[in-house]
């Protein structure tokens, strides 16, 4: 669009401009200001008298003699335990993306070298069970779960997760294995390696992009998951997630709710800096299914 | 993968089928010398207790459960069309079985969200296109954090904001003029809301994609298109939207069935009291003290009807370009 000829005209520019802020203002704006109010009393956060207040923090600096306090996080990480959610949610992510993504990598390294006709059927299915909602299939999950006395642990919400997880991630390896030349395989079948040599010299080397953008996804949906890890997961084995809502839904006292703006924020900080960090791929990921399909 | 997925769904369908025995009720008859004899009826603790583990998943009902109040419920909504003199009135009288609340919901959210993110995407992805390229990166930053972060915790955080007592709440009253203002007292505005924080959260991922679009755009086509005289506008409404056109049709469908799922920012917003959907209803019905595994099976299997009727477009396609690379 370097081209002089196809220059935008001034009008258009501020458009575009102002648009651009606006939009920035709506997607970063309330992550900020949540991010600064955590650090106020809960009179501050909820400012009745003047909105200001949530700025300056002039209640906080009246209880605590600074404008900012880390009585929510305090209350959140010590009083709350919620150092305990954040070692579960980091069990179920680690494992969740190492089991999803061993069983995605040979099985979407499998089904794009296979020319069956039943790899599309096997497709077709994890597309459906891709727009299942997780919640119907929580239900059916419950009952064997109480009947074989394996709820509320880790583990079995692990296998869960990989298993609501496991189309999405054969589908996104299905198509990078595709495009991936045959060539190269068959080249070290002809030196004489046998199909797992050729898969263990051969694609392994080159799969990683791959395999870290679907990694990605599965980090979020593991990390984000609220239906299933509340429902199948008892008091002590909560994850962040749940665990937040928990901090909302319990008695009302005063400053319990500044407990879930700090687990808020703890939360979200380290999607933040995946973000930061992962952008690229996240972006890669995002589109690669769209413009190709 | 079938196992782990296809075997909860059976679980889903039989539960369904079935409801919670009753207790075993046995009559007994105690006599005393005195008093006569009296029929009593106790519950016969022994056999319940057989019965149950004999038959984990309960009493067959069939279909029963899907015709109850709580879901499909013909028999009332026949019973409100009789009663109703208009259509006014039976809507009324429909809103009341949970079902159909949580229906009419799930389709407005899905029907409204999904159009209304794909044209903010498109803005967006247009408007980031054209900026330096050194601002790209950053702006594309801030634009995927409402998109990855929780949903739960996103809808929370905005659900923060628009507390009377929060910023943009407070600003809201302000506009009004009356102090007594509140989002959340009304269902019409609490659904405004929920649609709101929809768009909002996935507006990115429509922009992500398009954005992508954007950079294979046929250099040659625009160039002749503008050769032969076509306005700005023009170049955009001939060559750019119909080269993105496909894109428009991945994203639609995949929001689609996204919204149709919509759970978090119920819960996030606590807008049980105005707008419920169908995965809340079965997360309720699961949680609690009274764990209703029936009612929530039937449930499910409903939405799962629902999203295959979503998904049948997309599953034809699929087939038809599979067909076609043969």
């Amino acid at each position: 669009m370097a081209s002089g000829v196809n220059r935008q005209p001034f009008g258009l520019r501020l458009l575009t401009y102002g648009f651009i802020v606006v939009w920035l203002i709506a997607a970063a704006f309330p992550f900020l200001w949540t991010f600064w109010g955590s650090f106020k009393v809960e009179l501050d956060f909820f400012s009745i008298a003047d909105w200001t207040n949530a700025i300056f923090g002039r209640r906080t600096e009246m209880t605590y003699g600074t404008p900012f306090t880390m009585a929510g996080y305090e209350g959140a990480w010590v009083q709350g335990e919620f150092w305990r959610s954040v070692i579960n949610t980091g069990i179920v992510c680690f494992f969740v993306v190492c089991s999803s993504l061993t069983i995605g990598t040979l099985g979407g390294y499998a089904l794009s070298r296979s020319g069956y006709r039943y790899t599309f059927w096997l497709l077709i299915i994890a597309l459906i069970f891709r727009a299942m909602p997780p919640i119907t299939l929580v239900s059916g999950y419950m009952l064997p779960f109480f009947e074989w006395n394996v709820w509320g642990i880790l583990p079995t919400t692990i296998i869960v997760l990989v298993a609501i997880n496991q189309p999405f991630t054969l589908w996104m390896l299905h198509s990078f294995f595709q495009n991936i030349p045959k060539e190269l395989d068959e080249s070290a079948r002809v030196d004489g390696c046998t199909q797992f040599q050729a898969f263990r010299h051969v694609i392994v080397p080159v799969m990683w992009p791959g395999v870290i953008t679907t990694g990605l996804f599965s980090f979020l949906l593991a990390y984000n998951d609220f239906a299933v890890t509340s429902m199948l997961l008892n008091e002590e084995n909560r994850t962040m997630v749940p665990a937040i809502a928990a901090f909302l839904g319990s008695t009302y006292n005063e400053g319990q709710i500044m407990f879930a703006v700090a687990a808020v924020v703890s939360a979200t900080a380290p999607l933040f800096f995946l973000v930061m960090f992962f952008q690229r791929q996240i972006v890669a990921g995002l589109t690669q299914g769209a413009v190709k399909g | 993968m079938l196992l782990f997925i296809a075997a909860p769904i059976v679980s889903v369908v039989l539960q369904s089928l079935h409801t919670p025995h009753g207790a075993v009720l046995v009559e007994v008859e105690t006599c005393t010398p005195l008093s006569g004899c009296i029929l009593e009826t106790t519950i016969d603790q022994e056999a319940t207790r057989e019965l149950r583990e004999a038959e984990p998943l309960g009493r067959l009902v069939g279909l029963d459960i899907y015709l109850d109040r709580g879901h499909l419920a013909f028999a009332e909504v026949a019973e409100a069309w009789r009663q109703s003199d208009d259509l006014g009135e039976f809507w009324t009288s429909l809103m009341n079985l949970p079902f159909y609340r949580a229906m009419a919901f799930t389709l407005t959210f899905t029907f409204i969200v999904t159009p209304l993110m794909v044209i903010l995407g498109l803005v967006i992805a247009f408007a980031v296109n054209s900026l330096h390229r050194h601002l790209k990166g950053l702006v594309i930053f801030f634009s995927l954090l409402p998109f990855t972060v929780t949903p739960l915790i996103g809808s929370l955080i905005l659900f923060w904001m628009i507390d009377s007592r929060g910023i943009l709440g407070d600003a809201l009253v302000y506009l009004v003029g009356d102090p007594s203002f509140s989002l959340k007292a009304s269902t019409g505005l609490m659904w405004v809301s929920l649609i709101v924080y929809g768009v909002w959260h996935a507006a990115p991922f429509a922009f992500v994609v398009f954005y992508a679009g954007l950079q294979t755009l046929p250099m040659e086509q625009i160039e002749a298109a503008r050769i032969d005289g076509a306005t700005r506008w023009q170049q955009v409404r001939y060559v750019v939207v119909p080269h993105l056109m496909p894109l428009v049709t991945f994203v639609a469908l995949i929001q689609l069935m996204d919204n149709f799922r919509v759970f978090e920012p119920i819960v996030g917003f606590s807008a049980e009291a105005h707008a419920t959907s169908l995965s809340w209803i079965i997360f309720n019905d699961l949680g609690g003290e009274t764990r209703q595994f029936s009612a929530a099976a039937t449930s499910s299997v409903l939405t799962i009807i629902g999203v295959t009727i979503l998904l049948s477009p997309v599953l034809v396609r699929t087939w038809r370009d599979f067909r076609d690379k043969k």
